[in-house]
């Protein structure tokens, strides 16, 4: 493709189609947050300064060429890993010791981990032969379960999924046989009884209130219940803008956070969800399709796994708001109320539009 | 897809090919998008099933959840005595209710507070009985009637009670007091037996009704139609808006035929004396005074009585439970003597100038047994009129012999006694009019001579209420009248400006076979006042008007009946004066029974009574 851009302009070379969709994306989440908040500009003006601060990060990060985040990658994952071990002794937080207070903020080291995961996976793989073979296989493992069970410790089921999850797209991505994969889900299915019982019992409610909500109508169910009854209620096309009864009225959980989507359901309905649906469909699409692009196993396999898991966000999201899954705590990307998940995940997409805009280098 | 390797040759192993790698990496990412658009298609048919397939369940939960259908009590009817005086009123309060579903202890909130608000002992197992006729997301009341203090401590630590609420309502109060107990009776907590009497829907909202007296009587028109708020509601169940109202049809306000003047002159005339006093209208039944003493405050029962006062109240001398009027069953004496004498004169066994000659003792042919007159050595020679006048035994024992007990039943039978008058209170007695059938049916024993004998002056089996002998004397004044006697007078509904009066059905007209019989008995009951050998001469008007009286006495213990008794008797063993009266005798306005417990004699102490409750009345008329 030539271009005429002089050159000693440094445009950033960012795939606009993606651009696009994330600013779509983000424009539509700051109108139903609005809602969701109880119509509180502060509210709506505090996510759109964390947005603007994920954007800087994407516009750094797409700067930053792939082979020097692949020198970086190793570092980085150490760093993550001190981290996790850091908040064991430090942490601060409400009764989940997430976070670690670094003065000016506080701060989530298993964010890291979101993206260190994806990338040290395809910093491993980068010069393995693929697909892989039983050593890159076990190595690959541990490189997954040793992050994502410190950040279960924590307790946090919900990241510790997304994060074990992304570095398992990068494993599929890279060629893993379907005979290893069919034998690792059928042996996670036979470990199911023994997680149940390491799991905290606020982790077990959740599940038996997954299973039998009304169980419980009052307690544990409510927020099922209440995300359900608010979802359905919104019907085709919803009950309109600032007009959910169920948000309004303090029914829904969490509302203008990881319940977020029930708003969206209740007041702009089943067209307003697809719609979404649409957004994020389009967004992991030309994910993956900028991963195909690249030139070198590094950068395919961590825009690929980078751009599933977010998907994974959405589904997991849209599942617990629904019913479908139990209630973990995994925000709707980019539309929930949340400062690090929103860095976290624009910074991913940096490095997507970096992998977009270096993809005929080839190091 | 086969894929043929570049092996190197040194190590055996394959070379990384970067085209190769390339189109795995393509075919797995197409998988993966392929797993992610049937994910997100699996989840849209959850969202469509949501929200399309039940979008109508979800719908009407979310409805419910939102608005919450309240009643919406209606105004007790106030009621009023004939003067228009205020004598059941409304007053606001606050009354502390509780929402079961809103806490997480019912036990602990109550403990809590009780340290803020007094709550008596009991307090947890009434609202555990109340709470059966609520829902458990309905308010249930905790404690009424709280005091300012109370509001405003519990005001202060309400952020600590999710669930509690302070709720002003309207408290019935009585003014009067236990002057009006037994008329009134009193409203009480709605309990679960009470739903058997009541349309429960209608009663929601409703916490108190009528227990007992007018306020029992009348409950329906009382209470009104409940109403229905349609309100919105947050997930913490604060009311934020009414979204709908159907306005409460507020009860009736009564207007009782009752004089609270006259009620209090009775009251007081009998001083610290149990006994019962009832006046009525001879023109239309109304009763102007019904008078039960001792009484009790009903106030008391309208916030749940405290056990206490309650055992006070059980404790306290002369039953103040007993309403007297209705309950009380009294031996009629010689107030009967009037209503006999006419049926004498009208049944043609005697004629006013019948003579019967009183030597202090009557016998009956063959029977050694004297039958006294109450003044040693007789009255001698006396016909109708002095008979009535000097309460002549002997003259009665002889009109009841020649009567007979079937003759004498059948006659006063149309005075209404021996039945309930109809009142409008509920649980008046009978008492007992006497005849050959009636004791067959109650002893299964044939009726003795001596026993008509003593019924001829009102003694042995009969047995009057207070309330049926005002009754009867009101229908001996009026000619034959007898109506069904009515404490309410008129009753206006809600937003009417004008009040309905109630009419008073007649229930009986007594025959009148000569006009003249009536007369001679009437003007024999004014010489008992007017007369120089009345009985009860002491009470004469000195002038104005004219008072027609009959004294009597009615035995407690076997004795023989003095008319005047010793003041040494034992309190409890004095007979109890009676005395039945209507004034004025031209054209009577009202007639009174008065009964003084442990009295003694019915001239001297019941008399003065009714005399005082006639002044208290016919000065009120003079007045208008």
């Amino acid at each position: 493709m030539k271009r005429v851009i002089p050159g000693w302009v440094k445009w950033p070379q960012l795939d606009i189609p993606l651009l696009l969709g994330l600013l779509l994306l983000m424009a539509f989440g700051l109108v139903v947050l609005y809602s969701a908040s109880g119509e509180q500009m502060d509210v709506v003006y505090r996510q759109a300064t964390r947005l603007g601060v994920g954007l800087a990060a994407l516009l750094v990060l797409s700067q930053v060429p792939p082979h020097i985040l692949r020198i970086w990658t190793p570092w980085l994952y150490a760093l993550g890993i001190v981290l996790l071990l850091a908040t064991w002794s430090v942490g601060v937080g409400r009764g989940a010791d997430r976070w670690l207070d670094l003065g000016l903020f506080r701060f989530q080291p298993s964010e890291i981990m979101k993206l260190a995961v994806p990338m040290m996976m395809a910093w491993y793989l980068h010069p393995r032969h693929l697909p892989p073979e039983p050593v890159s296989i076990l190595v690959s493992s541990a490189i997954i379960i040793v992050p994502a069970v410190l950040i279960a410790r924590q307790p946090d089921l919900g990241t510790a999924l997304l994060v074990a999850v992304s570095g398992g797209f990068a494993l599929f991505l890279s060629g893993l046989q379907w005979r290893v994969i069919f034998g690792m889900v059928a042996l996670a299915a036979a470990a199911a009884p023994a997680l149940w019982l390491v799991m905290h019992e606020y982790q077990r409610d959740r599940v038996r209130t997954f299973l039998d909500p009304e169980s419980d109508p009052l307690g544990s169910g409510w927020n099922i219940i209440q995300s359900k009854i608010a979802v359905g209620s919104g019907g085709l096309t919803g009950k309109g803008w600032l007009n959910g009864t169920q948000s309004r009225l303090e029914f829904i959980p969490e509302r203008h956070t990881d319940f977020i989507l029930a708003v969206l359901s209740e007041e702009l309905g089943l067209l307003g969800v697809l719609f979404l649906f649409s957004i994020y469909l389009f967004i992991a699409g030309r994910g993956l399709y900028v991963a195909s692009m690249a030139r070198n196993t590094y950068a395919r396999l961590l825009a690929g796994s980078l751009s599933l898991t977010f998907t994974v966000y959405v589904l997991v999201n849209a599942g617990m708001v629904s019913g479908l899954l139990p209630v973990v705590g995994v925000p709707l990307p980019l539309v929930s109320y949340g400062g690090t998940s929103v860095v976290t995940l624009l910074a991913g997409f940096g490095i997507l539009m970096s992998i977009y805009g270096h993809r005929n280098f080839i190091r | 897809m086969k894929l043929r390797h570049l092996t190197s040759s040194s190590t055996g192993r394959p070379l990384k090919d970067q085209f190769l790698e390339g189109r795995q990496f393509s075919a797995r990412a197409l998988t993966a998008f392929l797993i992610i658009l049937a994910a997100i298609f699996l989840l849209s048919l959850r969202y469509i099933y949501l929200q399309v397939i039940n979008y109508e369940e979800f719908t009407a939960r979310s409805i419910t959840n939102q608005v919450r259908i309240v009643p919406v009590a209606p105004n007790r009817g106030l009621i009023y005595d004939r003067r228009g005086r205020p004598i059941a009123e409304n007053r606001p309060a606050y009354r502390l209710e509780l929402v079961p579903e809103k806490v997480v202890s019912v036990e602990q909130a109550i403990d809590r507070l009780g340290l803020i608000v007094e709550l008596p002992d009991d307090a947890l197992e009434k609202f555990q009985e109340s709470q059966k006729r609520y829902r458990n997301f309905d308010s249930v009341p905790l404690k009424f009637n709280l005091t300012e203090e109370e509001v405003a401590r519990f005001a202060v630590d309400r952020h600590q009670f999710a669930g509690v609420e302070i709720v002003p309502y309207l408290a019935r109060y009585y003014p009067y007091g236990e002057l009006l107990t037994h008329v009134l009776g009193y409203v009480g907590r709605l309990d679960v037996d009470d739903l058997n009497r009541v349309d429960e829907g209608n009663y929601r909202g409703t916490t108190h009704l009528g227990k007992d007296g007018i306020e029992r009587y009348y409950e329906d028109v009382l209470h009104g139609i409940s109403g229905i708020e349609k309100i919105e509601t947050n997930a913490q169940g604060r009311i934020l808006k009414v979204l709908e109202r159907e306005n409460p049809v507020h009860g009736d306000d009564l207007i009782l035929a009752l004089d609270v003047q006259v009620q209090q002159a009775a009251w007081d005339a009998l001083a610290e004396r149990p006994g019962a006093i009832v006046a009525i209208d001879p023109n239309d039944g109304s009763v102007l005074a019904l008078v039960s003493k001792p009484a009790f405050d009903p106030n008391l029962f309208v916030h749940g009585i405290s056990s206490k006062d309650y055992s006070a109240i059980l404790a306290a001398p002369g039953r103040p439970l007993f309403n007297r009027p209705l309950l009380g069953g009294y031996e009629p004496g010689s107030t009967l003597k009037p209503f006999l004498g006419l049926g004498g004169l009208e049944s043609g066994v005697v004629t006013a100038q019948d003579e019967v000659f009183s030597s202090g003792a009557y016998y009956l042919p063959g029977v050694s047994r004297p039958y006294r007159d109450w003044k040693k050595g007789g009255h001698g020679r006396v016909n109708m009129l002095g008979a009535l006048e000097q309460s002549v035994n002997t003259y009665f024992y002889q009109l009841a012999y020649d009567m007979g007990i079937d003759r004498m039943h059948d006659y006063l039978d149309q005075f209404g006694f021996g039945k309930p008058t109809g009142l409008d209170l509920l649980g008046e007695k009978s008492g007992v009019l006497p005849s050959r059938a009636w004791k067959r049916g109650q002893f299964e024993e044939p009726w003795y001579p001596g026993e008509t004998i003593i019924a001829g002056i009102g003694q042995g089996f009969n047995v009057v209420t207070p309330v049926q002998l005002a009754n009867a004397v009101a229908t001996l004044s009026n000619g034959g009248t007898r109506y069904k006697p009515r404490l309410l007078y008129a009753s206006k509904h809600a937003g009417n400006d004008q009040a309905d009066k109630v009419h008073a059905p007649v229930q009986v007209q007594v025959p009148v076979t000569d006009r003249a019989n009536w007369d001679l008995i009437q003007a024999g009951m004014r010489l008992v006042v007017h007369g120089e050998r009345g009985t009860a001469r002491a009470i004469k008007p000195e002038s104005g008007f004219e008072i027609a009286g009959k004294s009597g006495t009615a035995q407690v213990a076997a004795q023989a009946v003095d008319e005047d008794m010793d003041e040494s008797t034992a309190q409890h063993l004095r007979h109890h004066a009676l005395f039945i009266a209507y004034a004025p005798f031209d054209k009577p306005s009202i007639a009174v029974a008065v009964v003084v417990e442990h009295g003694g004699g019915g001239s001297r102490e019941a008399a003065p009574v009714a005399r005082a409750v006639i002044d208290a009345w016919l000065s009120q008329e003079l007045a208008q």
